[in-house]
């Protein structure tokens, strides 16, 4: 197996040709930030908060969709990455309707316990308010798109795993929205097998079991993981 | 006595060490005000949760205003530390928070209405494309939502008029600290109530200390 070799906050560290940054950081000990990025899901870099500065690139890179490369040095938590991430976090905060005091999530919300990690205390930018839908179409679960923060790990769980392709983000800049289907009620998709993966592998509250109430929502996102670690092994030979 | 000219969020009230070789003189007790904007009373209602650390906070701080433990209706001049619940959703709530900015030395945005505005602001989702505002309020409220007999309440001069959308707290002033939590547990009020005593900026970091809701 090849392996390179990288400096990580000061740190060598040896992996797998082929592996991410964010992998990479792992191996060296340390705990990147992350809302979009669930083990066992395909990266998407859209959450902005894995953002790190290799040396000699003048742009950031998010750490979850570059792969690292041999001799690369790379700093993850330099004061400019502290403030962007902090920034992104009240950004999400803003941009949606996100009301902690009766989330059905709060307790077990990525977003909320993001909040704390970056140290936010409160958000600098205006909230914005949009109007947003609640569809409770379907009979076991609903989406509250207003706790939404597009992480699009429901899109993922239910394409990769269930191969259902029931959910996708429509529209452009502040008018993106999770869409159900060819944007129908999620109640009325065929194609949706009530498997209920994205609900596990939603960061928020946006996805919830229509059981639940205020803090009562206790996802199970490793499942994503657990889902492919059994698809990686080798055939049965009775099959 | 601290005077409530200068808005400075990096010196805390009170700070002035006693100085020269004599014992520890008594510390000036501390002028404290509680006031409550928008909100539901709950992070009073926390606040009185400190319990027996009200007996600590009576010996070292004069409580100069408060819904909860004074009668006093008018805010009154060089106040050390205010903790504001609420967010900011009608005009006497504005002028309170206007007033209070510039008697106090440091504000506290105390639990997440004053910090985020939280549930009061839930009524500007009725706002849209810049239009509605308190009118659409009221509509929804007393008309859309009546059993046909509704209509506008109108008292002008007698209920404060509705602004047409609910802020939070550092919207309208300037903040020198925040306090999320709704409520923030008892815990939560002491762990930055108590340094500020002593003339320390409380730590505010970790789940402890920062987690909304």
């Amino acid at each position: 197996m090849a392996v390179v070799t990288l400096r990580i906050d000061g740190q060598e560290v040896a992996v797998p040709a082929g592996s991410s940054l964010l992998a990479a950081s792992r191996v060296a000990g340390l705990a990147l930030p992350v809302l979009c990025h669930l083990d066992g899901l395909t990266p998407v870099g859209a959450c902005r908060l894995c953002l790190v500065a290799i040396e000699g690139q003048g742009k950031l890179q998010t750490a979850c969709t570059s792969e690292a490369l041999e001799g690369q040095v790379v700093a993850t938590n330099t004061a400019e990455l502290q403030k962007l991430r902090r920034m992104a976090v009240e950004l999400l905060f803003a941009e949606g309707n996100h009301v902690c005091a009766y989330c059905v999530a709060s307790g077990a919300c990525e977003l909320q316990a993001m909040a704390v990690t970056v140290g936010m205390d409160h958000s600098r930018f205006p909230y914005q308010y949009p109007l947003r839908a609640v569809d409770a179409s379907h009979p076991l679960f609903s989406l509250d798109a207003n706790r939404c923060i597009l992480c699009s790990r429901c899109v993922r769980v239910c394409a990769e795993f269930e191969g259902a392709h029931v959910w996708a983000i429509a529209g452009r800049g502040r008018h993106c929205h999770l869409v159900a289907g060819l944007d129908q009620p999620w109640g009325e998709v065929d194609a949706c097998t009530s498997c209920g993966q994205c609900v596990e592998a939603c960061p928020t509250g946006a996805l919830f079991h229509k059981d639940d109430s205020t803090a009562e929502k206790h996802p199970h996102p490793a499942r994503a993981l657990q889902l492919r670690r059994l698809q990686d092994l080798p055939p049965r030979p009775d099959r | 006595m601290t005077t409530a000219s200068a808005h400075d969020p990096t010196t805390v009230p009170g700070a002035t060490a006693v100085t020269g070789s004599t014992a520890p003189a008594a510390r000036p007790r501390l002028r404290l005000a509680t006031a409550w904007l928008a909100g539901c009373s709950g992070c009073h209602m926390s606040f009185l949760d400190l319990d027996e650390l009200l007996f600590v906070l009576a010996e070292r701080v004069e409580l100069v205003y408060s819904p909860v433990a004074s009668d006093i209706k008018t805010y009154p001049e060089a106040v050390d530390i205010c903790l504001v619940e609420g967010a900011v959703a009608n005009t006497a709530n504005l002028e309170l928070a206007l007033q209070l900015r510039a008697r106090t030395a440091l504000v506290i945005s105390f639990g997440d209405c004053a910090v985020t505005a939280n549930v009061p602001a839930l009524r500007n989702l009725l706002n849209r494309d810049g239009r509605g505002g308190a009118e659409a309020v009221l509509q929804r409220s007393y008309v859309d939502l009546a059993d046909g007999s509704g209509r506008h309440p109108h008292a002008p001069g007698l209920v404060p008029e509705l602004l047409d959308q609910v802020w939070p707290l550092h919207a309208v002033i300037p903040v020198d600290l925040y306090l999320p939590g709704c409520p923030p547990s008892a815990e939560r009020i002491a762990a930055t109530l108590l340094p500020l005593l002593d003339g320390q900026r409380p730590i505010q970091a970790g789940p402890a200390m920062l987690r909304f809701g």
